[in-house]
C-alpha cells in the first residue's frame, strides 16, 4: 500500500513546511503570543556617525502615558558586561552606546511601554546631547594613524593586522614574466530578510536566569557570548527559536547583542519585553557585508597561467568587531587561490574600523569580496596578455586527477572534476552561440560583453578558522579551536512513530522535508511517517557552538548527523528484529515499513511494532538494543585547527561553479540587461533537487542585487543615505531572469551523504561574471559594484558626447 | 514605525469631509488609497490629527466623459482607470501612462486623484495631466474651482490646494483625432518611481513635451515642429532649464542626458503615431 522509492534522498519531494506557508498559518515570532504584562520595546537610535554623549535626558520619557522604565548605557553597564571580541585588543563591545555613539542608528537609549505606539511616543521626549565628532567613513582614511581611534584603547583604526606567506611567493614574482593586478572596492550591502529580527525576553530573579525566545539563527557560539555578558552561567540563558523565521541569509545571526539588551531590559524592569526590529531599523542597524579594498596581484607566464598570488585586503567592520568578526575575512582563507592551482601566495590583512553599523554574517560571507577580486584578476590576464578568458580559466583548474587537493593556504578540496564541469556547462549552455551572438550585437552597434567565471564554494565552516587571525603563539596560550559539531536526535515513540531534532535553526529552507527524507531512506518508511521539529530549546536540546544555520552547513553537517542517528536506531532495532524473525542481523533489511528478512520478504515485523517495543516490552529487548532515542554529535575529523605556518582547512566541503554569461547595455539609459545565464553547480549529492534548484536561484536573485542594485551607502559625514526599500534597491521578480543551471554530482568523501553546500555560491560567482560581462562590454579595466546605469552611462555618454561637438 | 496618534472619520457625506476639514485646518488629512500617507504616517513624516476616510462616498468613485473630458473622481482607483474599457480610445497616453505606476498591488489600492494631491514630482499621474493640459476640480464647504494643471503644481510635493479643500476629481481631455500621443519612463527597477519620465502629444503644427522625475514638479513645453540638430539644441536647454538635481540614484547630468535622449525618442514616437 505504501509508495516504496528505492531512495528519498534525490527527489523533490513536497515540502512540509509550505502548507502552513502558503496558508499564512506559520508561527513567526510576531505570531506567538506574550504573557500578560508584557512590555514593548522602541529604541532611540543615534543620528550622527561619530559623537560624545554629553547627557541624555529621559525624565519627560519615563512619566510619559504607558511608560514603564527608559534603559540607557548606564543600566546596561551596571547590570551585564561586555560583548566579547576576537580580536587581540582592548575593545569593549555594548549592545548600546555607552558615552560615545560610532554609527548612525547605533542604540541610544530603550523605552518599555504598554505598546509599541506608547514607546515611539516617548522616544521623542528623550533628549540626547550630544557632541559631534569626525567620522571615518572609508576603511582606507581608516589607516591613517592620525585619525582619532573610534576606540581610545585600540589607539588607532587597525584593530588587526597580519600577514601571510605560503610557497615562495617573493621568488616566483621576481622571475615572472607578467605581473596583473587589480584593486576592488567592494561596497557595503545585505540579504535583507522579509521578516526583521524579533524576540521576547524574560528575566527571573529567583534563578538569576534569562529565557529569551528570538528568531536567531546561530552560530550558537554566540550563546556563549550572550551568557558571558549577562553574566551567567550558560544553563541560565536559555534561548529558544520560533517554528518559523522569515529568511536569514545570515543577517539574523546579528541579533545576538538586542538578546543581551532586551535581557537586561527585561532584568531592569522587572516584566518580560517584546522587541520586533522595523524596517528602517533594520537597514540601518542590523548588520551589513563588509566592504573591503583588496589590491590582488598575480605573477603570471606568457601562456596565461597564473603561479603566485599576492593579496593586500583592508576590511571595513564598521564601528565595533561585534562576533565573530573579522570571520568574513578570515571564511575564504583556505581558498584564497578560488578554483585554482596555485602554489605561492601572500597575503596582508588589515581589519579597520569605521562610523558605520558593524558587520556580520551574509549570504557568502567573504565570497563575494574575495572572488570579485580573484575573477576580475583572470579576466585582466586575458585582456592583458591577449588570450580567451575560458582558456585562462582552463589553464589554471585544478587537475581533475589532484583530488582530494590540498590548497596554499591550508583548505582540502575534498573532490570535484572542475574541468569536466566547465567543459559540459559550455557545451550545454551553449557558449559558441553565445559568441556569435556578441559579434551579431557588436556588428549592430549594440554594446554587449561575456562574463566567465569560476569559483570554490566553501561549506561547514571550521570553527576554529577565526583563529588564524591570531598568530601562532596567540592560539597556543587561547588553546586549539576547531570542528563543526553537528547534532541530530531521532526518537521512537510508543505507537512506533519517528521523531527527529535537529539544531539547524531552518529560516525558510526546509530542513524538515529534507531530514525526514533522509531518516525515512535509513529506516525504510515514508517521508510522511517522519516528523521532525526544527525550532531550538538550548535547555532542552542536544546542541553545540556549531549549531545553527549558516555556512552551507545543513545538507553536509547536519542531514549527515540525521543520517547517522537513525543508522544507529537501525542497528539496534536490526538485531532486535534478527532475534525476532530468526535470522541473522546481517540479513535484516527495512523496506516498505517494516524489517524483513532479505530475501524472505514474508518473514517480517511491522516497523511500528518494533519500534515501540522499547516501550511496551523493554523487558524483552536486551539492553544493548533498546532504541528509543539516539542522539549523534558528528564533528568532522578533517576541521582541523590552523597549523603552525597558518594553513587552515577553513570548511570541511567544496562545490565548484562555473558560471557564464551575455549581457547587453542600453546606450541611452546605461541599464544593464541580462541578455543569458549559465551556472554550473558540483555540490556533491543532490538530496532535494527543488530545493538545490531554489537555492541557487535565491543566491542568484541576491547576487543580482548586489551587483547592479544594492548599497548601504553612506555620505562623507557618516550619514546613511539608504534607510528604506525606496533607496535600498532590492531585485524584484521583474528584474530577475532564469538562469540555465546545470549539475554534475561528485560526492564529499567527508559527510555522511555525500552532500555539499550550495546555497552561497552564486553571490560569490554571479556578481564577479556580471561585472567580467560588463567591463568586456565597455572595455573597462576596472569597475566597482554597483554597476548602477548612471555608472556606466558615464562610460558610454561622456564618448558620445566628444563625438558630436556639441556643448 | 508607528504613526503619531491620530482621529479617523469614515465620511458619509462629502459635506461630512468638508467640515472635518474645515474644523481640522492643516491637521486633517484625506486618506482615499493610503499608498503614500500611510508610510508616511508610519515614519512619523506626516502627522496629522485627524484622517478624512473618503472612500466611502459612492458620488466620488465615477469615471465620467462629458463634452470630451474624462472627469475621473475621488474614489477611484488607479486599477479602476486602467481597466476602463474606453481608456485606450479615449486617451491613449493616459492607457500608456497607468501601467508605470507602482505595481498592480500599489495601483489596486492607490486613487489617480491621491497621486494628484501627493504631487511627487517622479509620478506619471501628474505628468499625465499636466501634459494634456488637464484640470483639478476642488470643494470645501466655502467653495468650488476649477484649477488647471499647469497652476496646480507649484513645486515639490506641494499644490494649489488649500487646507480645506478637497480634490473632488480630475478632468483630463479626450485625445483628439489627429494628434499623436507617446510615454516612456526610466527608472531603477519597474515600478519605481521615475528618474526620468517623458510624455509627448504630437500635434500637426508642433510637440508638446512634459518632463517627470527632473524638476520640483512635472514641466511641459511646446515645440515647434522642428527635428535633428534643432530639436537636440531645443531639448538641450529644456534639460538645462529643469534644474535637475543630484540624488541617490541618479546624477542632474543624467537626468539632463535622459531628457535629451529619452525626451527626443518620445517625441518621435509620438510623431509616428500621428502618422
Amino acid at each position: 500500500m505504501s509508495t516504496v522509492a528505492a531512495s528519498w534522498c534525490g527527489q523533490s519531494v513536497e515540502r512540509v513546511e509550505d502548507g502552513p506557508l502558503l496558508t499564512g498559518s506559520g508561527r513567526f515570532i510576531d505570531d506567538l503570543g506574550v504573557r500578560p504584562g508584557t512590555l514593548h520595546a522602541a529604541i532611540l537610535r543615534s543620528p550622527h556617525a561619530h559623537a560624545k554623549i554629553r547627557a541624555i535626558n529621559a525624565t519627560a520619557a519615563r512619566i510619559a502615558p504607558g511608560v514603564t522604565a527608559v534603559i540607557t548605557g548606564a543600566e546596561v553597564t551596571a547590570v551585564s558586561g561586555s560583548l566579547v571580541v576576537g580580536v587581540k585588543a582592548t575593545i569593549e563591545c555594548w549592545p548600546i552606546a555607552v558615552e560615545r555613539v560610532r554609527y548612525v542608528g547605533e542604540p541610544v537609549a530603550v523605552v518599555l511601554a504598554g505598546n509599541r505606539y506608547l514607546a515611539e511616543d516617548a522616544l521623542e521626549l528623550i533628549e540626547v546631547d550630544y557632541e559631534p565628532l569626525p567620522a571615518i567613513v572609508d576603511p582606507l582614511a581608516a589607516l591613517d594613524p592620525k585619525q582619532l581611534p573610534l576606540h581610545e584603547g585600540l589607539g588607532s583604526n587597525v584593530a588587526s593586522e597580519r600577514s601571510f606567506r605560503y610557497g615562495d611567493p617573493e621568488r616566483v614574482f621576481a622571475q615572472a614574466p607578467h605581473r596583473v593586478s587589480v584593486t576592488i572596492r567592494y561596497p557595503r550591502n545585505s540579504c535583507t530578510p522579509i521578516e526583521t529580527y524579533g524576540l521576547i525576553a524574560e528575566y527571573d530573579a529567583n534563578e538569576d536566569a534569562y529565557d529569551v525566545l528570538a528568531n536567531f539563527m546561530g552560530p550558537f557560539s554566540l550563546h556563549a557570548v550572550m551568557a558571558r555578558a549577562l553574566k551567567v552561567p550558560g544553563n541560565r540563558l536559555r534561548l529558544r527559536t520560533p517554528p518559523d523565521s522569515g529568511g536569514s541569509f545570515g543577517v539574523k545571526q546579528g541579533l545576538f547583542p538586542y538578546i543581551v539588551l532586551m535581557g537586561v531590559a527585561a532584568r531592569v524592569a522587572g516584566r518580560p519585553v517584546k522587541w520586533i526590529e522595523d524596517r528602517l531599523e533594520h537597514l540601518v542597524a542590523s548588520v551589513s557585508a563588509t566592504n573591503r579594498v583588496t589590491t590582488l596581484e598575480a605573477a603570471v607566464d606568457a601562456h596565461g597561467r597564473v603561479h603566485a598570488l599576492a593579496w593586500d585586503q583592508v576590511e571595513d567592520v564598521g564601528a565595533h568587531i561585534r562576533a565573530p568578526e573579522p570571520a568574513t575575512l578570515y571564511r575564504m582563507h583556505g581558498n584564497l587561490t578560488g578554483a585554482y592551482d596555485i602554489r605561492h601566495v601572500s597575503v596582508r590583512n588589515r581589519v579597520v574600523l569605521t562610523n558605520k553599523t558593524p558587520t556580520g554574517l551574509n549570504r557568502g560571507f567573504g565570497g563575494p569580496q574575495m572572488y570579485y577580486a580573484l575573477e576580475r584578476l583572470m579576466q585582466r590576464v586575458a585582456v592583458e596578455l591577449k588570450l580567451d578568458p575560458v582558456d585562462v580559466i582552463r589553464k589554471n583548474l585544478v587537475p581533475s586527477d589532484a583530488f582530494p587537493y590540498r590548497t596554499a593556504t591550508g583548505a582540502t578540496l575534498d573532490s570535484g572534476d572542475y574541468a569536466k564541469a566547465m567543459e559540459i556547462a559550455l557545451a550545454q549552455g551553449d557558449f559558441a552561440a553565445l559568441r556569435e551572438r556578441q559579434k551579431t550585437a557588436r556588428g549592430q552597434g549594440r554594446i554587449y560583453g561575456i562574463g566567465v567565471t569560476a569559483a570554490v564554494e566553501p561549506s561547514v565552516s571550521n570553527m576554529g578558522y577565526i583563529t588564524t587571525v591570531l598568530t601562532p603563539d596567540e592560539r597556543r596560550k587561547a588553546g586549539p579551536k576547531n570542528g563543526a559539531q553537528a547534532t541530530a536526535t531521532v526518537s521512537l515513540d510508543p505507537l512506533g512513530g519517528v521523531s527527529v531534532q535537529v539544531a539547524s535553526v531552518p529560516q525558510g529552507q526546509g530542513h524538515r522535508t529534507v531530514l525526514a527524507q533522509i531518516v525515512a531512506d535509513a529506516l525504510g518508511l515514508k517521508p510522511s511517517d517522519i516528523r521532525v521539529v526544527a525550532e531550538l530549546d538550548t535547555a532542552k536540546d542536544a546542541w553545540s557552538i556549531a549549531s545553527g544555520n549558516y555556512s552551507s552547513r545543513f545538507a553536509a553537517a547536519v542531514g549527515g548527523a540525521a543520517h547517522l542517528a537513525a543508522e544507529r536506531i537501525k542497528a539496534k532495532l536490526a538485531r532486535t528484529a534478527a532475534s525476532q524473525l530468526n535470522v541473522a542481523v546481517q540479513d535484516i533489511e527495512f523496506a516498505g515499513g517494516r524489517a524483513r528478512a532479505r530475501g524472505n520478504p514474508d518473514n517480517a515485523i511491522a516497523f511500528s511494532r518494533l519500534a515501540a517495543a522499547g516501550h511496551w516490552s523493554p523487558g524483552l529487548v536486551a539492553e544493548e538494543n533498546q532504541a528509543l532515542r539516539e542522539t549523534v554529535f558528528w564533528t568532522p575529523p578533517e576541521l582541523t585547527p590552523p597549523t603552525e605556518k597558518d594553513e587552515i582547512n577553513s570548511s570541511l566541503c567544496h562545490g565548484f561553479i562555473f558560471d557564464f554569461c551575455g549581457v547587453e547595455i542600453d546606450r541611452v539609459t546605461g541599464a544593464v540587461r541580462i541578455d543569458k545565464y549559465v551556472t554550473m553547480h558540483d555540490c556533491g549529492r543532490v538530496l532535494h533537487p527543488g530545493m538545490v534548484e531554489g537555492q541557487i536561484t535565491g543566491g542568484f536573485a541576491q547576487a543580482i542585487g548586489a551587483a547592479l542594485y544594492e548599497e548601504y551607502a553612506y555620505s562623507s559625514d557618516g550619514a546613511f543615505l539608504t534607510g528604506t526599500f525606496a533607496d535600498y534597491l532590492l531585485p524584484t521578480t521583474t528584474e530577475v531572469p532564469t538562469p540555465l543551471i546545470l549539475h554534475i554530482e561528485t560526492p564529499s568523501p567527508y559527510t555522511p551523504l555525500g552532500a555539499k553546500g550550495v546555497g552561497e555560491g552564486n553571490c560569490m560567482s554571479t556578481p564577479v561574471c556580471l561585472a567580467n560581462a560588463v567591463a568586456d562590454a565597455l572595455g573597462l579595466s576596472s569597475i566597482d559594484l554597483p554597476m548602477t546605469p548612471v555608472k556606466l552611462a558615464g562610460h558610454i555618454h561622456a564618448v558620445e558626447k566628444s563625438a558630436r561637438s556639441r556643448a | 514605525m508607528k504613526p503619531v496618534r491620530f482621529d479617523y472619520i469614515r465620511a458619509g457625506t462629502l459635506a461630512e469631509a468638508h467640515a472635518a476639514l474645515t474644523t481640522g485646518g492643516d491637521d486633517a488629512r484625506i486618506i482615499a488609497g493610503g499608498q503614500s500617507l500611510v508610510p508616511m504616517l508610519s515614519m512619523r513624516m506626516a502627522r496629522p490629527t485627524v484622517l478624512v476616510d473618503i472612500m466611502h462616498l459612492p458620488e466620488l468613485a465615477k469615471i465620467e466623459v462629458k463634452r470630451n473630458v474624462i472627469r475621473v473622481g475621488a474614489g477611484v482607483r488607479q486599477a479602476a482607470l486602467l481597466a476602463w474599457p474606453e481608456l485606450a480610445e479615449r486617451q491613449p497616453l493616459l492607457a500608456a501612462a497607468l501601467p508605470w505606476v507602482g505595481h498592480a498591488q500599489i495601483r489596486s489600492r492607490g486613487t489617480v486623484c491621491g497621486s494628484i494631491a501627493h504631487a511627487d514630482p517622479s509620478a506619471e499621474i501628474p505628468l499625465a495631466l499636466l501634459v494634456l493640459k488637464g484640470a483639478v476640480e476642488l470643494s470645501s464647504q466655502r467653495n468650488r474651482r476649477r484649477v488647471v494643471a499647469e497652476e496646480f503644481f507649484t513645486g515639490l510635493m506641494s499644490t494649489a490646494r488649500k487646507d480645506d479643500e478637497l480634490i473632488e476629481a480630475i478632468e483630463i481631455p479626450c485625445s483628439t483625432a489627429g494628434h499623436g500621443y507617446a510615454f516612456n519612463e526610466f527608472a531603477r527597477r519597474h515600478g519605481d518611481f521615475a528618474i526620468v519620465a517623458c510624455a509627448a502629444i504630437a500635434r500637426k503644427d508642433g510637440v508638446r513635451l512634459a518632463i517627470g522625475g527632473v524638476a520640483d514638479c512635472p514641466i511641459a513645453r511646446d515645440f515647434p515642429n522642428i527635428d535633428g540638430d534643432a530639436l537636440d539644441d531645443a531639448l538641450d536647454y529644456f534639460a538645462a532649464d529643469l534644474e535637475a538635481r543630484d540624488d541617490l540614484h541618479a546624477t542632474a547630468d543624467y537626468r539632463r542626458a535622459l531628457v535629451r535622449r529619452l525626451g527626443r525618442a518620445t517625441i518621435e514616437e509620438a510623431r509616428r503615431c500621428r502618422a
